[in-house]
């Protein structure tokens, strides 16, 4: 077992703030399924625009149910701008520590509380999620976020990075490009430099939870009825950007006009009803 | 507090007539039996014995069977042994659900110029023969491994077609057996297979000990150097103590076969037609016509392994999960992925594993239990409130 502290199992046997403010002043999602956690925080302003109610909800492990039920008791009281400074050092702090293995649930909680208030003050809700290239493809980090991570946490190793922000914890191809990483940051840390932006560009796009909920609710409203008048079915099986992985089950796993269905059925429907650049594909 | 133990594919409780058998062997019989002397030799007797109850329970000869350090050991001397005695063996054919004793033994050899085959599974988690045979036709001598039972799933491979299949074309079989010993039968005059891994404390032995079936004729070259023991195939001084608790652990194992076979399963059973009735939203992995009477692989929409996991022994429960955040790494279960099972299903999985000690109460409280959990950690979660 994990060496949680009391702190931890407290929040996570008793998670404070559950459940999803209806009139937020912010939103914010991160994380999918896939990844094994998700968090979407709402949070709202009071008359002394500080904030008076905050709420979580969480997919994952018990020191992401405990790192998010932390960070709304947190941030309670606080200004918008004394909530955006908040980091994910202070919400590990507050729950007596994590095991650094764990630390990526404690960054979880701070990307869901920039997301809210970027959308709060109306900026495109994930901007900075999605700036700069993906590194890790398993998971889906940006080279922003690693770099980020490593100036914050102070952090010397790519195992570090990993238990920071997953980074690398798959098929560890991105190992050298996180290894340049961070001697480039280390070497730029021997140097006083300017306060890092980590502000980006790309406006409007759906966060990736919004994006599997809006698949699956494609998939079941105006896929799967299609496919089980035939005798067959379909499965959403993982989304990486904008690749959609299926599995076709009963007699269309075996069809032999599966490829048609898959491009003129399932990925029509998906590019219509949820975004155009979706490519589906099948797993192999 | 005795905990609800439902994690018997991890490990079992060592069997208190196998801990009184190998108690002298601690205290007062603590000889080396390589010894030139009565006081050491005497034990080498007690060896003898346990070799032939453990070549008892798979239906092997005595001098078959060697004594090891555990399954990783037995699966590894099995694969990197049997290559290196034999030039010839150039293909190596497994699966993609094997247990990483056998996985990382078999890219090791990949990664060092040999031909390596990972035969996939469907989504039940079955392999395909014709997939088998296809990899053994396609050229040279081939060293086939394949489990009889996964430890995640419990689904059994048809082993005695694929064993069949490998001699057919002039190959060597070997099959880690360590979660099927003892659970189902298994007799290699019938199965012919070369090499087989047993361990010890998955069939209520303690830690430390295994041991690995090699069919007279079959050469393996010996990973440990250093020493004659085992016939001058594992170096090392006998663990005794270690040994003696295996043979035991073997004549019990086979003599209530049967029994806790169908006792074990009707628990399972219950188990799981409890849950589905109990729970929505839940799948059972793995095909329910062929698997271990134990073993039982359930995902759980919407929720995640861990939080399942801390919750259930919170109320004295300990189960499994193949979730990412139990693994050690990032990467959920390679099992259940492999098999194609949704990654809304792989990270809120949990494996529950009973034991010949799991009684009819511990099933009703986990029945009790789990409903309450899986309907706490949906409220957290995001996905169920929509849906």
């Amino acid at each position: 077992m994990w060496d949680y502290s009391e702190k931890v199992m407290d929040h996570f046997r008793h998670p404070r703030n559950v459940g999803v403010i209806e009139d937020a002043s912010g939103i914010g999602e991160v994380g999918s399924l896939a990844c094994g956690d998700a968090l979407k925080l709402t949070f709202k302003l009071g008359e002394d625009d500080r904030i008076a109610d905050a709420k979580f909800q969480t997919f994952g492990c018990a020191s992401a149910i405990a790192s998010s039920s932390a960070l709304t008791e947190m941030i309670k009281g606080m200004t918008v701008d004394e909530a955006e400074r908040v980091t994910n050092q202070d919400i590990a702090e507050f729950l007596g520590g994590l095991p650094e293995q764990k630390m990526h649930c404690s960054v979880m909680g701070r990307e869901a509380l920039e997301q809210a208030i970027a959308n709060y003050r109306g900026e495109s809700p994930s901007k900075k999620m999605l700036a700069g290239e993906v590194v890790c493809n398993c998971f889906g980090i940006t080279e922003d976020e690693v770099r980020r991570a490593i100036r914050e946490n102070a952090l010397t190793s790519i195992e570090q990075i990993t238990h920071y922000t997953k980074a690398g914890g798959g098929c560890r191809q991105c190992h050298p490009q996180l290894a340049a990483i961070l001697e480039n940051e280390q070497a730029n840390a021997a140097t006083p430099a300017l306060p890092a932006d980590a502000a980006g560009r790309s406006g409007g796009r759906l966060t990736n939870l919004q994006k599997i909920r809006r698949i699956e609710e494609v998939m079941e409203r105006d896929i799967r009825p299609q496919l089980r008048k035939d005798g067959g079915d379909i499965e959403l099986i993982d989304v990486d950007g904008n690749r959609v992985l299926v599995a076709l089950r009963g007699m269309c796993a075996n069809c032999q006009v599966s490829q048609f269905t898959l491009k003129d059925v399932v990925e029509a429907r998906l590019r219509e009803y949820v975004t155009a650049e979706l490519v589906v594909e099948e797993q192999s | 507090m005795r905990p609800v133990y439902l994690d018997n594919n991890a490990t079992t409780q060592p069997a208190p007539e196998v801990l009184d058998a190998q108690q002298p062997f601690l205290t007062t019989m603590w000889g080396n039996p390589s010894s030139m002397h009565e006081f050491g030799g005497q034990v080498r007797r007690y060896v003898e014995k346990a070799r032939e109850q453990v070549a008892s329970l798979i239906g092997a000869d005595p001098s078959e069977i060697i004594f090891t350090g555990c399954g990783t050991e037995g699966d590894n001397t099995a694969i990197l042994g049997s290559v290196a005695a034999d030039q010839a063996l150039r293909h190596v054919i497994t699966s993609r659900v094997e247990h990483p004793a056998v996985l990382a033994p078999c890219r090791h050899l990949a990664a060092n110029g040999h031909y390596v085959t990972e035969l996939a599974v469907d989504s039940m988690g079955r392999i395909d023969e014709t997939e088998l045979i296809e990899a053994l036709q396609a050229g040279g001598k081939a060293l086939t491994s394949i489990m009889w039972a996964n430890n995640e799933t419990g689904v059994v491979f048809p082993i005695r077609r694929i064993a069949e299949k490998v001699k057919q074309f002039g190959g060597t079989m070997h099959s880690d057996a360590i979660q099927a010993a003892g659970k189902l039968s298994i007799d290699v005059r019938s199965v012919p297979v070369d090499l087989l891994t047993l361990s010890g404390h998955k069939i209520h032995a303690p830690k430390g000990i295994g041991a690995l079936y090699i069919r007279k004729g079959v050469r393996i070259r010996p990973l440990l150097l250093g020493g004659h023991q085992e016939v001058n195939r594992r170096a090392g001084t006998e663990n005794v103590a270690g040994i003696v608790a295996l043979g035991a652990a073997c004549e019990i194992a086979q003599r209530a076969l049967h029994a806790d076979h169908n006792r074990i399963a009707a628990l399972r059973d219950r188990l799981e037609h409890g849950i589905l009735e109990r729970c929505s939203d839940v799948r059972i992995n793995g095909d329910q016509k062929q698997r271990l009477p134990n073993t039982s692989s359930i995902s759980f929409a919407y929720i995640e392994g861990e939080a399942i996991l801390y919750d259930l022994s919170d109320a004295g429960i300990a189960a499994s999960s193949g979730s990412a955040c139990t693994s050690g790494s990032l990467e959920p279960s390679h099992v259940l992925r492999t098999m194609g099972v949704p990654f809304t299903m792989v990270n809120g999985s949990i494996r529950f594993s009973l034991s010949r000690y799991t009684t009819a109460a511990e099933i009703a409280h986990v029945l009790e239990v789990l409903p309450k959990v899986v309907d706490r950690l949906r409220s957290l979660s995001p996905f169920s409130a929509t849906t």
